[in-house]
């Protein structure tokens, strides 16, 4: 039996680094996850319709946020890579939340509106 | 004596998968795994620059909504949420069969893989239908921002038949160009989207040309795989274009 084909519980992959195993995901993962996406869109559609006042952009983003992150978790597979792969989209959130938090700061402190 | 076996089984078994090299190894990655694991980390820091990108593009938006309100409201309650709904589920169950074409490359079923991108095309290919029936309806109604930006519509709103009043509030006429910006950031976002559609649709047909031939259905999963990551980061932009432009604005609040 290959190293492959046994199932040695070692999450950290200290054995062997470079024989990561390797993880297929199933088309019924997919299919939830598809049907989740849609299910989303229709209660995005619904929501907006109704009147939430000042929630209404959260709850829309909020629901924008969850299907984006059930995209990349599994249609994209970052939960089964290496912490590598995991870190790099960490990554990439963090450097967003600098560009929209960094640019907003700066134009909340100077002459907000009046351009 | 059958841990031996299995020991020495496994040791040479090992030796004997380091010096089987599968056609697209290349030298410079010990394995396989390692190289696969390489493609999709720079992938992934291609995409992070597209975060990037638009998060500008986003980050515009957010700015521009919160300083011309009243404007932005009135622009965007000119889009059809049926059609950008539609759109949504569309490119959803594009994305769906993309990522059943990752699996078929993974298990080498090579029709099973041809026709999922094949259908991942499709709705795509829908996708920019739909987008050219909303960007017709704006060039129709003089909604591209430019010279020939019109704004009656905005300054006198359309008497709602049912209740006799018009169906939104007027703007006045220096608050009502506002409405441009509007209508630039929405081609701005959804034209550079359509544009990184019609790139990956482009890139789709060679992928499926290549996929006929048995390219990907061997174990070389890697293009297809990194397309895929391409192709869902486009799904998941559209994800936060589509409630951003055409959604919040639907229950303005009053002040």
């Amino acid at each position: 039996m290959t190293e492959h084909e046994q199932n040695i519980h070692d999450p950290a992959n200290v054995t062997n680094p470079e024989h990561g195993t390797h993880h297929v995901v199933p088309p019924t993962v997919y299919a939830m996850v598809y049907g989740s996406l849609l299910l989303g869109t229709l209660l995005t559609v619904l929501a907006a319709d109704q009147n939430f006042g000042i929630f209404n952009p959260i709850i829309a983003l909020a629901i924008a946020c969850t299907k984006a992150v059930i995209v990349i978790l599994f249609f994209m597979h970052v939960k089964y890579q290496s912490n590598l792969i995991k870190m790099t989209v960490g990554a990439g959130f963090f450097t967003f939340l600098v560009l929209i938090t960094m640019t907003l700061s700066d134009y909340i402190s100077r002459a907000w509106g009046l351009w | 004596m059958d841990n031996a076996t299995a020991t020495s089984e496994t040791v040479m078994e090992h030796e004997a998968h380091e010096h089987v090299y599968v056609p697209q190894h290349r030298h410079h990655f010990e394995t396989e795994q390692q190289q696969r694991e390489a493609g999709s980390f720079g992938m992934w820091l291609f995409l992070l620059t597209e975060i990037m990108f638009f998060g500008g593009l986003f980050f515009a938006y957010l700015l521009y909504r919160n300083w011309y309100y009243d404007a932005f409201v009135a622009a965007s309650n000119q889009l059809s949420v049926p059609l950008g709904g539609a759109n949504t589920a569309i490119l959803i169950t594009s994305g769906f069969f993309m990522a059943l074409a990752v699996w078929a490359a993974e298990v080498r079923k090579k029709q099973m893989l041809v026709w999922t991108l094949v259908f991942t095309t499709l709705f795509g290919i829908a996708f920019i239908g739909i987008k050219y029936v909303e960007y017709k309806e704006k060039w129709e109604k003089h909604h591209i921002p430019g010279a020939s930006f019109d704004v009656s519509e905005f300054i006198n709103p359309p008497i709602d038949a049912k209740t006799g009043k018009p169906s939104q509030n007027p703007l006045p006429p220096d608050v009502a160009q506002h409405t441009q910006i509007f209508f630039f950031l929405y081609f701005a976002m959804t034209g550079m989207h359509a544009l990184h559609m019609i790139i990956g649709i482009g890139l789709l047909f060679w992928l499926i040309g290549r996929a006929q031939r048995g390219d990907f259905s061997a174990g070389y999963v890697a293009p297809i795989e990194n397309f895929g990551l391409y192709w869902h980061f486009v799904d998941i932009v559209w994800l936060f274009l589509f409630p951003l432009l055409y959604l919040i604005n639907r229950h303005p609040l009053a002040h």
